[in-house]
C-alpha cells in the first residue's frame, strides 16, 4: 500500500527531519518527495510505501499527527488511490 | 504522476469545500425472513441485519482514516416491510418497526430505511396494515424511515393511496407534536421510486435487488460552488463544462470508496448515487451554487433554468466516473437541510410554487418543506398528487417529504436539529382541494407518444 503524506505550515528548521524520523521509526520507505514554499507556506508531499511498516495505518497516522503538533504544522496521510482516482482517468 | 497541485486540490475540496461521502448504505434483502409467525419473522430480520451489517460502521471508519475523507453516514436499507410482514396474520406492523430500530442501534447506524410499501396500482392486505402502522411506528422509533410509492409512469397515480398519505402525514405530525412533528421528516411519498437509493428517508432495498449490496451516495455542493466562483461573467457553456468536470472528480472518489467498502465487507458493489446533497452547514448548499450562476437569491426567476443546467451537468460528469450509477442522482433541494434555501424562504424569494417548478428538473421533489400545522390532510394529499403528476408525466422520480408542524404557522420556524436542519414555515394555498381528493380511484397512466 502506498500513501501520500502532506505537510503544510509555517517554515522553520527541522520539519523534514521531524517527519522523516517518524518514517524511520515505523519502517516506512520514502519513494518520492517534493517540497516548496507556496505563498509563504511550507508545503511538502511525500510518497511512501507502507508494505513493511511496523505499525498499522492508524498508528502511523497518530505518530505523524503528534509530530505535526510538535512542529506546529499540519500533517495528513491519505492512501494514494484517492488522488489517482480523482486526477487520472 | 500526481503533482503537488492535484494533491492540494483534493485536500482543499475535503477541508475547505466540505467534500464528503454522504453515505455508505448497505441494502439487505429480507425476502427470506417471511414467516407466518410474526415473532419468528422479526427474529430472522434482526439476526440477518445485525449479521450482515455487523462490520459496516467499523469498515466505514477505517476507510475514512486511510483515505482522509469523511464518511458522514453509514446506513442500512431493507426490503419493503409490507412485502415481508404480510406473511403473518398480525394487524399492526409496529413490532416490525421496533425490530428494525433495535437492529439499527445494535449495528450503530442512525437510520434504517425500508418501512415501506409499493402501492402505485393498489394495496394488498399487508400494504394497508403497513400504511396504518406508519404514524405510530415513526413516533415510537428513532432510526426507522418510511416510504410509500403511490404512483408510477407505467401505472398512473393511486389516488386512494394519495388521500390516505395526507391523513397519515397529519397523524404522524400530531403524534410527534412535542418534537416539531419530526416524524414526518422520516416519511417520503414517492412517484417512480427507485430500488437502489442510498439516501434517507426514502431508501429501501427493492425486490429486484441482490441479496446484499453496497450503495454509496456522494456529496459536494461546496466544491461545485467553489469551482464556479472563478467563472464570474463566463457563458453557460463554460459553467456547464466546469460543473461536469467537478462532478466527475467528486464521483470518482465515491466510486473508489464504494469499491473499497464492497471488498472489505465482502458484499457486491451496487451503485454510486451522484447526488449533490446539501447540509445546513455554511458552504454546503445547492442554493448557493444557483446564486453563484448569477441569481440574486435562489427562487427568483431563472432558478428553474439554473437548476436544470446544474442537475444535467452533474449527471453527465458523474456518469463517466462510475461503472454503475443509480439511486436518485442529481441535485437535491431539501429546504431545511440547505442553508441557502432556508435564507431564500426566510426573505420571501422562494415559495412553495417555485419549489414545485424546480422539482420538474431536479432529482427528487418537495423535500423537507415545513407548512402550517393546520394544513388539512386534503391539501397535503393534493400537494402529493401534484408532485406525483410531475413525476409520472415526465418519467422521473419525485417525492414529497412535507412536515405540517403542529402548533406552528407562517412566520415561525421549525428546528429539527442535526442534518435535518431548520425550516421556516411556508404558506400553502388557502383554497380547498377536498372534493378533488375525496374522489379516490386512480389517475390512469399517461400516453407516451404525442409529447408536447
Amino acid at each position: 500500500m502506498r500513501a501520500f503524506v502532506t505537510v503544510i505550515g509555517g517554515d522553520k528548521v527541522g520539519i523534514i527531519y521531524g517527519v522523516t524520523s517518524v518514517f524511520k521509526e515505523t519502517n516506512v520507505n520514502v519513494l518520492d518527495m517534493n517540497q516548496t514554499i507556496m505563498g509563504g507556506v511550507f508545503t511538502m508531499m511525500v510518497l511512501v510505501d507502507l508494505e513493511k511498516m511496523n505499525t498499522d495505518f492508524q498508528g502511523l497516522k497518530s505518530r505523524l499527527e503528534e509530530a505535526g503538533k510538535q512542529l506546529a504544522v499540519s500533517i495528513r496521510i491519505q492512501r494514494e488511490d484517492i488522488f489517482n482516482s480523482m486526477h487520472q482517468i | 504522476m500526481i503533482n503537488l497541485q492535484n494533491i492540494m486540490e483534493t485536500i482543499n475540496m475535503i477541508e475547505k469545500e466540505k467534500l464528503d461521502i454522504r453515505t455508505i448504505t448497505m441494502g439487505i434483502s429480507l425476502l427470506d425472513c417471511c414467516d407466518s409467525d410474526g415473532a419468528a419473522a422479526r427474529r430472522k430480520i434482526y439476526d440477518k441485519i445485525t449479521q450482515r451489517a455487523e462490520k459496516l460502521v467499523k469498515v466505514g471508519q477505517d476507510i475514512e482514516t486511510e483515505f482522509g475523507i469523511p464518511i458522514i453516514n453509514k446506513r442500512v436499507s431493507v426490503t419493503p416491510i409490507a412485502m415481508v410482514a404480510q406473511a403473518c396474520s398480525e394487524q399492526s406492523y409496529m413490532a416490525f418497526a421496533e425490530t428494525l430500530d433495535k437492529a439499527a442501534d445494535t449495528v450503530g447506524i442512525n437510520f434504517i430505511g425500508g418501512f415501506s410499501a409499493l402501492v402505485q396500482k393498489g394495496c394488498t392486505k399487508g400494504d394497508r396494515i403497513l400504511l396504518d402502522s406508519i404514524p405510530e411506528a415513526l413516533a415510537a422509533t428513532k432510526n426507522v424511515c418510511a416510504s410509500v410509492n403511490v404512483a408510477c409512469t407505467k401505472s398512473g397515480i393511486n389516488m386512494d393511496a394519495v388521500r390516505h398519505m395526507g391523513e397519515i402525514i397529519k397523524k404522524t405530525a400530531w403524534l410527534t407534536r412535542e418534537k416539531e412533528s419530526i416524524g414526518c421528516a422520516k416519511l417520503v411519498v414517492f412517484a417512480n421510486a427507485v430500488e437502489d437509493n442510498p439516501f434517507m428517508a426514502g431508501a429501501f432495498h427493492g425486490a429486484g435487488e441482490a441479496e446484499c449490496v453496497i450503495n454509496v451516495g456522494v456529496s459536494g455542493p461546496g466544491v461545485v460552488k467553489a469551482a464556479l466562483e472563478s467563472l464570474k461573467g463566463e457563458s453557460f457553456d463554460v459553467v456547464a463544462e466546469t460543473i461536469k468536470r467537478t462532478a466527475f472528480k467528486i464521483t470518482r472518489v465515491g466510486q473508489l470508496i464504494a469499491h473499497e467498502a464492497s471488498a472489505r465487507l465482502g458484499v457486491p458493489f451496487g451503485i454510486v448515487d451522484l447526488s449533490l446533497a446539501p447540509t445546513p452547514a455554511v458552504g454546503d448548499s445547492v442554493a448557493r451554487i444557483l446564486e453563484e450562476m448569477g441569481l440574486e437569491v435562489c427562487g427568483c426567476h431563472g432558478t428553474t433554468a439554473a437548476l436544470a443546467l446544474l442537475n444535467d451537468a452533474v449527471k453527465k460528469g458523474g456518469v463517466m466516473a462510475s461503472c454503475h450509477v443509480g439511486g436518485l442522482s442529481g441535485a437535491f433541494i431539501p429546504v431545511s437541510e440547505d442553508e441557502g434555501m432556508i435564507e431564500a424562504v426566510g426573505c420571501g424569494a422562494l415559495s412553495l410554487d417555485k419549489l414545485e417548478a424546480m422539482t420538474c428538473v431536479c432529482s427528487v421533489g418537495l423535500d423537507m418543506v415545513a407548512v402550517p400545522g393546520d394544513t388539512s390532510s386534503a391539501t397535503l394529499s393534493a400537494i402529493i398528487a401534484d408532485e406525483a403528476a410531475i413525476g409520472v408525466i415526465n418519467n422521473k422520480t419525485t417525492g414529497v417529504r412535507i412536515i405540517p408542524v403542529y402548533g406552528k404557522t407562517v412566520g415561525q420556524q421549525a428546528e429539527f436539529g442535526g442534518l435535518l436542519g431548520r425550516a421556516p414555515i411556508m404558506p400553502v394555498n388557502r383554497y380547498s382541494s377536498e372534493a378533488f381528493i375525496n374522489r379516490g380511484g386512480r389517475i390512469p397512466a399517461p400516453i407516451h407518444s404525442f409529447k408536447n
